[in-house]
């Protein structure tokens, strides 16, 4: 059929975290260019089990860019060739005919690989457990209206918040930094007065798990914001650094 | 105390000294390529030996030299730290790697950039620090600014100056704005501001220390 792609794989094939993987290269032909990636990889898998072999693990869940969980290193970048996309809402139009595709898991050691494309990010879940949450009173819901909340730092938190988890931004980086996440998590409760009960021990907490973790510093590089997929700025990590140095001088 | 060095040793305190020592090292710069630029007055060297000799015997300014070196010795140390640190968060490397999608180089090649810097300020050191303070060769007849006439008549010296200048405008052209953001300072009324400073500045030190030896080699200054 016209405008179907006749694409060569090299896909990372690891059996789980303990033995070392490798590539593998497979053939997948009349791949629409209307397909997703993920359907594509749907397509090799559904061969691979008629065939008796094991098909490619990855991650997925909702497969309209909103879970995190399609982390896919495609041809040198996190998420593909697009910007501001997820895996998920990458489509086969993005590549032409022959193309020869490189996939890769996310590769941190924070990251470790589980099987194939699917690494462990619970890491990232330990750095939320650690101070990303506000106190609130039980019983019932105040009205909405009797916080006054400036129109910026509405805006600035909610953009903050857009943050699905990823990690696109620890693959992009060449520390593996987690400073983009973490610096989002970070603000949008930094940036509301309901966040204000924690700020000081918040950043100093977060910051301890996510060294603990074994995520690497900032370069400032800027690679983790051009790879978001939902364009979380570094403005983020500064205030993070502010957050953080504030509270180290002058929390007791 | 033991909250400021747990607070120093963490990524984002590690990043707060490099900033910190960093800026110190450009305003530094400033005073050291000013100072140097007079040798384009063609005076022979008068008002440059001047300043030198200034610098070499003021009590403010040799504590600061003092200073200096201990900022360098920390920015040095902390940076190779960082550097050894950071590059072992990623065990498994990629395969295929399109670092120029989303960065530039010489964000990404710090570490590189400051280890050529570390060799040029060896050799720069030792030609005319050594020269100056540790032996007694430094006298009337034999001024700085002739000892600086002698060591570019080495095609090999002046390459290896032109290169250490490079690097030196690279990783500056990353380093100082790189060095606000580690501070905390992104704002959109600033940071454009000071990301153009930045730029200027680079370019600015590093071309004009390019040009000292270049112009020693030529004989374009008298
Ligand atoms: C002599 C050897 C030097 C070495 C080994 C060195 C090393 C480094 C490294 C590795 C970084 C990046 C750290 C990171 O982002 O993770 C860095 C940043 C920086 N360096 Fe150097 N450097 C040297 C000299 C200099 C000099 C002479 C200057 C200034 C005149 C300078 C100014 C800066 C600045 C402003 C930064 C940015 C700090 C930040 O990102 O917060 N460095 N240096
Ligand atoms: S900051 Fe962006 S890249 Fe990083 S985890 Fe959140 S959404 Fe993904
Ligand atoms: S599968 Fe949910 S974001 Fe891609």
């Amino acid at each position: 059929m016209e405008g179907n792609l006749n694409l060569t794989l090299k896909i990372w094939r690891q059996k789980n975290t303990q033995t070392a993987g490798k590539f593998e290269t497979y053939q997948v032909s009349g791949i629409s260019t209307d397909m997703s990636f993920l359907e594509m990889i749907d397509v090799l898998n559904n061969r691979l089990i008629e065939e008796g072999d094991d098909p490619v693990a990855f991650d997925h869940d909702c497969r309209e860019g909103i879970c995190g969980m399609c982390s896919m290193y495609i041809n040198g970048r996190p998420h593909g060739p697009n910007r501001g996309v997820t895996t998920c809402q990458l489509h086969m139009r993005s590549f032409k005919d022959g193309e020869t595709i490189t996939v890769e898991p996310w590769r941190a050691s924070a990251f470790p690989v589980i099987k194939d494309l699917v690494v462990n990010r619970s890491a990232f879940d330990r750095i939320i457990a650690a101070g990303g949450f506000i106190s609130v009173n039980t019983g019932n819901a105040q009205d909405a209206n009797s916080l006054p909340i400036n129109k910026d730092n509405a805006d600035d938190a909610f953009a903050a918040a857009a943050c699905i988890g990823c990690g696109a931004c620890v693959a992009a980086c060449k520390n593996a930094s987690a400073m983009l996440f973490t610096s989002a998590k970070i603000s949008q409760l930094a940036l509301l007065p309901q966040g204000q009960i924690e700020a000081a021990t918040r950043a100093q907490a977060m910051v301890a798990q996510m060294d603990e973790e074994g995520f690497g510093a900032c370069s400032n590089t800027g690679a983790c914001e051009a790879e978001c997929p939902k364009g979380i700025s570094i403005e983020n990590i500064a205030r993070m650094n502010r957050e953080y140095f504030s509270a180290t001088f002058s929390s007791k | 105390m033991a909250w400021l060095t747990k607070s120093f040793n963490s990524s984002l305190g590690k990043k707060l000294l490099m900033a910190i020592t960093g800026l110190f090292l450009i305003s530094f710069l400033i005073v050291h390529c000013g100072l140097n630029a007079t040798i384009f007055l063609n005076d022979g060297g008068v008002a440059f030996n001047e300043g030198a000799e200034f610098m070499g015997t003021n009590p403010v300014i040799r504590t600061m030299e003092i200073v200096l070196f201990a900022g360098l010795l920390l920015h040095i140390f902390d940076g190779l730290r960082l550097w050894l640190d950071n590059k072992k968060k990623r065990p498994v490397a990629y395969a295929v790697v399109d670092g120029s999608a989303n960065s530039k180089w010489y964000s990404r090649s710090m570490g590189l950039l400051g280890t050529l810097l570390l060799l040029f300020l060896i050799i720069h050191l030792k030609h005319f620090w050594y020269f100056s303070r540790l032996t007694d060769d430094l006298t009337e007849a034999h001024t700085l600014y002739n000892e600086m006439q002698i060591v570019f008549q080495s095609p090999i010296v002046v390459v290896i100056y032109v290169l250490g200048c490079v690097s030196l405008g690279y990783h500056l052209l990353h380093g100082f704005q790189s060095a606000f953001q580690s501070l905390g300072w992104n704002h959109p009324k600033y940071s454009p501001t000071i990301k153009t400073i930045g730029t200027v500045y680079a370019v600015v030190i590093s071309a004009t220390f390019a040009s000292m030896p270049i112009a020693f080699y030529f004989h374009l200054i008298h």
